[in-house]
């Protein structure tokens, strides 16, 4: 495959690994924020291509797995509606809520539907006119401005039967908030590629500026974030953070204003709870006033039981970077991806899931 | 917790569905036939109760395996259900080492199909079966009302003879084996979903779905050490290889580079998040050689209807045990375990 085929070309790949290897470099703990990194270093054995003194963390970039059970608590007792047809992406439909999962209920004949797009949850939504369809929307500044877009499409439209569960959020915020906390110590950030086409590079300035610490925003092939790995190392040993895109193919400084457009247009930034962390100041996002119509949180009585965390499940520290899933007393015993008790075990984006699938079950 | 129920996932062919055979099927139908867990049931046809035997000749023994076929849609790039229903029983009895003989077909139709449909589904059996030389011989209608089933489901049943003395199971891989892969993967489950899902990035997908046992023929005519063969259809190659290892009590090691794809696979498995790995196939075989005879097992592969890209992949290994390894392009390696979950359900 032209594009992909020369990022994961052997002979460069070697020839960086021994860069890395070489480098004079203190141990540092590097943290791949974004989920789809976390995959691609498992999916391509890269840990094994790096030397014991750097240290790969996980962070809280999987968007099924920051989702709280509080929101799919709302998004099943939605589903269970009989005038509701719930639409969502697939990875969302395994994640045990605090009582049961829409994979559960889905069986028991709750009408949920799985899709890639959520442009196809308006083409349902125009194809059911009788019914309520909602959008159970999780996601980061990637998926949202599709969101947008739908919702402006809907109103265009005048689809009235289009609703929306708006839990979608947002990267900076979340690694300030880590980096805040004492609890981890990080030396430098692989930012997410996919977000970064959106958002670009100058969201991430804050970190270098306040916290003194690198950034390399990167691609997902392994050549990518071998790079990116060595340009976090060079610029440790230089001693001169800042944020650098390594993912020039894709990540413009000034992100995609069209795209940034739609968000400003459509939402309002707002607190969000992450599972884990907590509330984090200004780090997700809400319908903006003109678009409350569209929120299924206006337009539903959303009755759920309070939420409960599953006991011993320790997904909230590892999308802290705190533990690893082998820390974790159910990891591969109760814990695992047929029976799956915690979110990150459950997304393909999932660190757990990604440590049972490719690599250390011990 | 609420009720248990049976999800899409115990369909997968992956982990799930090895889980519930294991737990609910196994234990009330246990017997030594069933217990194999092979493509087939190989048992001897001679009565039990009367040997009548020439001392040490091996008795003659028969395959037999049956098959649901619940696919959606009905028809796709390359094939259809009927098609389909034929291949894959052939395929189940000849991955054990038999000649398949004999299938039934029996036909669960929604009211309101096409009978025109029907017709076509029929006539592309007529035509597998001709080219894979078995005769239906037993069938079976039943037509349910409409919403009870999805168009239409297939079942076949199938049975072959088994040549003396042939030995294979996917619990016979030998440490030293070759794994020989019969041609490139994820062809069929792409192209099934590229149809059900009106994907219009490419319009080359193309299921691989094809009658095996005229390879598989010519693969035991060339070697006597033979020792584990499998279609890898749902849950993919993966999956398969995981089974070979777990039953077989071996490591397996595969070389990412050497896993023959056609580029529109690959691309469209990078689009969608598919690892290929895992992706059905229905018209592909996986075997475990000696490695003195692997070469020249590959050659004969090569020279049939559906081998011509055979590759040897990886090798059977002491360690570790009951795992699958990958070398990765790149250099690292990673562990390959069974499909979980439901990646593309209703592919077979």
């Amino acid at each position: 495959m032209k594009f992909i085929d020369e990022f994961r070309n052997s002979t460069v790949g070697q020839r960086l690994a021994v860069r890395i290897k070489e480098r004079n470099t203190r141990p540092v703990n590097l943290m791949e924020v974004c989920g789809t990194h976390t995959v691609a270093i498992f999916k391509h054995g890269i840990r094994q291509l790096l030397p014991k003194k750097v240290n790969m963390l996980s962070g809280p970039g999987c968007p099924v797995c920051v989702t709280p059970n509080s929101d799919i608590d709302k998004a099943i007792a939605l589903a269970q509606n009989p005038s509701v047809i719930l639409v969502t992406f697939g990875d969302m439909m395994k994640v045990p809520g605090s009582y049961s999962s829409l994979h559960q209920v889905k069986a028991a004949g709750a009408d949920i539907r799985v899709v890639y797009s959520v442009l196809d949850a308006l083409r349902i939504a125009k194809d059911n006119p009788r019914k309520s369809v909602v959008f159970f929307g999780v996601g980061f500044e990637t998926t949202a401005p599709t969101t947008a877009s739908a919702i402006l499409e809907a109103e265009r439209l005048g689809i009235d039967n289009f609703f929306f569960l708006c839990v979608h959020k947002l990267i900076p915020p979340a690694m300030r908030a880590l980096l805040n906390s004492d609890e981890v110590h990080i030396d430098g950030f692989i930012c997410p590629g996919h977000v970064s086409t959106i958002i670009g590079s100058q969201p991430y300035e804050f970190i270098p500026r306040e916290y003194g610490m690198p950034c390399v925003i990167a691609g997902f092939e392994p050549l990518d974030i071998l790079q990116a790995i060595d340009m976090l190392l060079e610029q440790l040993s230089a001693e001169e953070p800042r944020v650098v895109i390594q993912y020039r193919r894709a990540v413009r400084k000034d992100g995609n204003p069209i795209a940034l457009k739609y968000l400003s247009t459509v939402f309002e930034v707002t607190d969000a709870c992450w599972r884990g962390i907590g509330t984090i100041p200004k780090s997700g996002l809400k319908l903006g006033q003109q678009y409350q119509r569209f929120d299924a949180e206006c337009a539903f009585k959303i009755v759920s039981r309070p939420p409960k965390e599953a006991a011993g499940c320790r997904c909230g520290d590892i999308l802290r970077g705190a533990s690893t899933p082998n820390e974790c007393s159910l990891f591969a015993k109760a814990c695992a991806p047929e029976h799956p008790v915690g979110p990150c075990m459950v997304s393909t984006e999932g660190t757990c899931s990604a440590w049972y699938l490719y690599g250390s079950k011990e | 917790m609420p009720k248990a129920r049976i999800i899409l996932g115990h369909g997968s062919g992956g982990k799930l569905s090895h889980d519930l055979i294991e737990s609910l099927f196994l234990p009330p139908f246990t017997n030594p036939i069933l217990e194999a867990c092979d493509d087939s049931a190989v048992f001897p046809v001679t009565d039990s109760s009367k040997p009548f035997q020439h001392q040490g000749e091996p008795e003659e023994r028969i395959a037999f395996t049956t098959d649901s076929y619940v696919v959606k849609p009905l028809f796709w790039p390359g094939g259809d259900i009927g098609k389909l229903a034929v291949c894959g029983t052939v395929n189940d009895l000849a991955m054990v080492g038999a000649i398949p003989l004999y299938l039934s077909a029996a036909f669960v139709i929604e009211e309101g199909l096409p009978i025109s449909s029907l017709r076509r589904i029929v006539t592309s059996m007529k035509r597998a079966a001709k080219e894979a030389r078995v005769k239906i011989v037993a069938g079976d209608t039943k037509v349910v009302e409409r919403g009870s089933a999805d168009g239409l489901f297939i079942n076949t049943t199938g049975v072959g003879i088994l040549p003396r003395g042939a030995r294979i199971s996917g619990s016979n891989a030998q440490v030293g084996d070759m794994i020989i892969l019969s041609g490139t993967i994820g062809d069929h489950g792409i192209a099934v979903l590229s149809e059900r899902e009106g994907l219009v990035f490419s319009n080359n997908f193309k299921s691989d779905v094809a009658p095996l046992n005229h390879m598989v023929q010519a693969m035991l005519k060339t070697s006597h050490k033979i020792h584990a063969m499998r279609d890898p259809t749902r849950g993919g190659l993966a999956t398969t290889l995981k089974e070979i290892a777990q039953q077989s009590k071996v490591g397996i090691q595969i070389i990412e580079e050497q896993i023959p794809i056609r580029e529109e696979v690959a691309a469209a498995c990078e689009i969608l998040g598919y690892d290929p790995l895992y992706v059905a196939n229905e018209g592909k075989v996986v075997a475990c050689v000696a490695p003195e005879d692997a070469e020249r097992v590959v050659q004969v592969m090569r020279k049939t209807r559906y081998g011509g890209e055979a590759a040897i992949i990886g090798e059977v290994l002491p360690e570790p045990k009951a795992r699958v390894v990958m070398k990765t392009k790149v250099g690292g390696t990673r562990i390959v375990d069974m499909l979980t979950g439901d990646m593309l359900p209703r592919i077979c």
